[in-house]
């Protein structure tokens, strides 16, 4: 189309003759960005806030040097609990995850055995079955297992829920790489365990840390499970610990904000520093 | 090869296969497959009792106020899905193509799109749940302040604007998923098909629905199967904003949270019943699995193979 054929299709409308059809989804895209961002701004702002500020000037920058809200949590409730803990489950299942996906994935993906592709078809039958509904048979499970009110329950079931991704990425990664290295070192007599462990893992990491990130946001953001699982104080996450303390703090807001504020800060501060690798990781899934 | 080296070779592959098979063995199959059972005994709390059949499911499907209860829930998840698919997806395209042109300040607006996202449902919840507070939330005070007073209200505290609400929320939650997988669709589109295209017509939307949408055809099976799955066993948001009983009358109940509800919903009462729960569980299981499938073979029926 000519520049001349675009300005006179253009003018023709009267918006889009005016800004041009880049001008409005400049708009569109500015728009969007400011009621993406406004929410999160008003929480990080009203944080810094005592209760009638934020009920009189809810838009207003605060004076960022008054953190008496943070104080609050940190010495009054249980957040650094609810924190801790985060990590703790969070850290125990990307180990397992990491460690057994690429274990799995190894092993399909560069030995061909009977049965290897039945077993990739096992774990991928995993990946779009919402384990939600699940819930009764899972809660029955850990009670056998006695291990209902305790950390390794949710470690045990985010590992599960975390395989099957890990496995697809890994098993199609570890499959794209070539042969020759290894088949080096297996003529120098290396066993197969120090081929993966010395050769082949180093090549691995750009995919694990794909997988990682795939599994990290949602075991961390999960509130599902130990809603279910967990009912000591002392033991609950950060998304759980959340309602308790929500619900303690009912009509002092800029405690809540505060409250929400921290709780949403890691992931936020990790987001903007690594949003690259954040972006491919959620959506490698989806995008092959 | 030698004997020994090949048993030796087998035990190092089934090392390494065997513990993270064990685990979605465990944690995976046997409870779905658990799940199904379940749906057929009778329960007391955490006992099982009788084999009953189809029962639970009849009770669930046919007998009030179950029946109500599951109709409500199964007409708030529809409503869910297709506002979902207009405001999450729907704007999701739009915001891509938008972003695709790499206008000035792209990466910012794409980094900015997909920021909520990475916020625990939790959070969003919460956060929502206070900016729609009757007197002190932020949406009721803009109103007021820029002279719309009059469309203020006590946004999820109403039957006709509970379950919006809620939808809204979760619309700005997830938006930016749909908009990335979107964005990297169109990225991949050749260019000489669109320099093709330029040339041949001169309307921007015959260009964006006879192009642009039928080459981003595998995101939108992608995204479409994802929200579909999504939307029918959504829980989090109405849990946190609706409540438990998915308060105003039953106006923000969803599957999901009906399912909870049955299962767990008030142990110490002991009215928590796994038999309909597990019933609930299968039926709506086969349903998401068997409309989810249909979706994709649909959907994957109307792709091109650039």
């Amino acid at each position: 189309m000519s520049a001349a054929a675009d300005n006179a299709y253009y003018e023709r409308k009267g918006i889009l003759g005016a800004l041009g059809r880049d001008g409005l989804l400049q708009i569109i895209l500015i728009a969007n960005t400011i009621i993406m961002l406004a929410p999160i701004i008003i929480m990080v702002f009203s944080a810094f806030k005592t209760t009638p500020q934020i009920f009189q000037s809810p838009f207003s920058i605060p004076d960022f040097s008054n953190v008496g809200n943070f104080v609050k949590i940190w010495t009054e409730t249980n957040f650094l609990r609810y924190l801790l803990n985060s990590f703790v489950v969070t850290g125990a299942s990307m180990v397992l995850i990491l460690t057994l996906g690429t274990m799995a994935a190894y092993a399909i993906g560069r030995y061909s055995f009977t049965g290897s592709g039945f077993i990739l078809m096992f774990f991928l039958a995993g990946l779009t079955l919402p384990l939600k509904l699940a819930i009764i048979p899972l809660f029955m499970l850990m009670r056998d297992l006695s291990i209902l009110n305790n950390q390794l329950s949710l470690i045990f079931v985010y590992t599960a829920m975390g395989l099957p991704t890990t496995v697809f990425i890994m098993t199609g990664f570890i499959r794209s790489l070539p042969n020759e290295l290894e088949d080096a070192a297996r003529m120098d007599g290396a066993s197969e365990a120090r081929i993966m462990w010395s050769i082949m893992l180093p090549l691995v990491r750009p995919a694990m840390v794909i997988a990682g990130i795939q599994n990290v946001v949602p075991i961390w953001n999960d509130f599902f499970f130990p809603l279910v699982f967990i009912q000591n104080d002392n033991l609950k996450t950060l998304p759980q610990g959340l309602t308790t303390f929500m619900g303690e703090y009912t009509t002092d807001w800029g405690v809540l904000f505060s409250g929400l504020t921290l709780s949403a800060a890691p992931i936020i501060i990790i987001y903007i520093l690594l949003s690259k690798q954040f972006i491919a990781g959620m959506t490698s899934g989806a995008v092959k | 090869m030698p004997q020994l080296r090949m048993t030796g070779r087998g035990l190092w592959i089934t090392m390494l296969i065997v513990p993270p098979l064990a685990f979605v063995a465990l944690f995976i199959v046997y409870p779905i497959l658990s799940a199904f059972a379940y749906a057929f005994f009778d329960w007391q709390g955490l006992r099982r009792l009788d084999f009953v059949g189809l029962q639970n499911f009849h009770t669930v499907l046919f007998v009030e106020p179950y029946r109500s209860w599951t109709l409500n829930a199964f007409k708030n998840n529809v409503i869910v899905f297709f506002a979902l698919m207009v405001l999450q997806n729907g704007l999701g395209f739009l915001l891509a193509y938008a972003l695709w042109r790499e206008l000035p300040g792209a990466r910012f607006h794409r980094i900015a799109v997909f920021l909520p996202v990475v916020l625990s449902t939790i959070i969003v919840a919460y956060l929502f749940k206070l900016f729609y507070h009757p007197l002190f939330g932020v949406v009721n005070i803009s109103l007021k302040s820029i002279g719309l007073g009059w469309l203020a209200q006590p946004w999820l505290g109403q039957s006709g604007t509970a379950l919006w609400s809620i939808i809204i929320a979760q619309a700005w939650h997830m938006v930016g998923f749909p908009t990335l997988v979107f964005l990297a669709g169109m990225q991949r589109i050749p260019g000489e098909i669109l320099d093709a295209v330029r040339m041949e017509t001169e309307s921007e939307w015959v260009k964006i629905t006879k192009i642009v949408w039928p080459l981003v055809a595998p995101s939108a099976t992608i995204v479409f199967t994802l929200l579909f799955v999504g939307a029918f066993n959504w829980f989090e948001l109405p849990y946190i904003m609706g409540g438990l009983d998915g308060s105003p009358f039953g106006s923000t109940d969803v599957l999901g949270l009906y399912f909870y509800r049955t299962a767990f919903g008030n142990v110490s009462a002991g009215q928590q019943n796994f038999g309909l729960g597990s019933a609930l569980a299968v039926i709506i299981f086969l349903f998401i699995a068997v409309v989810a499938g249909v979706i994709t073979t649909r959907l994957r029926a109307r792709e091109i193979q650039l």
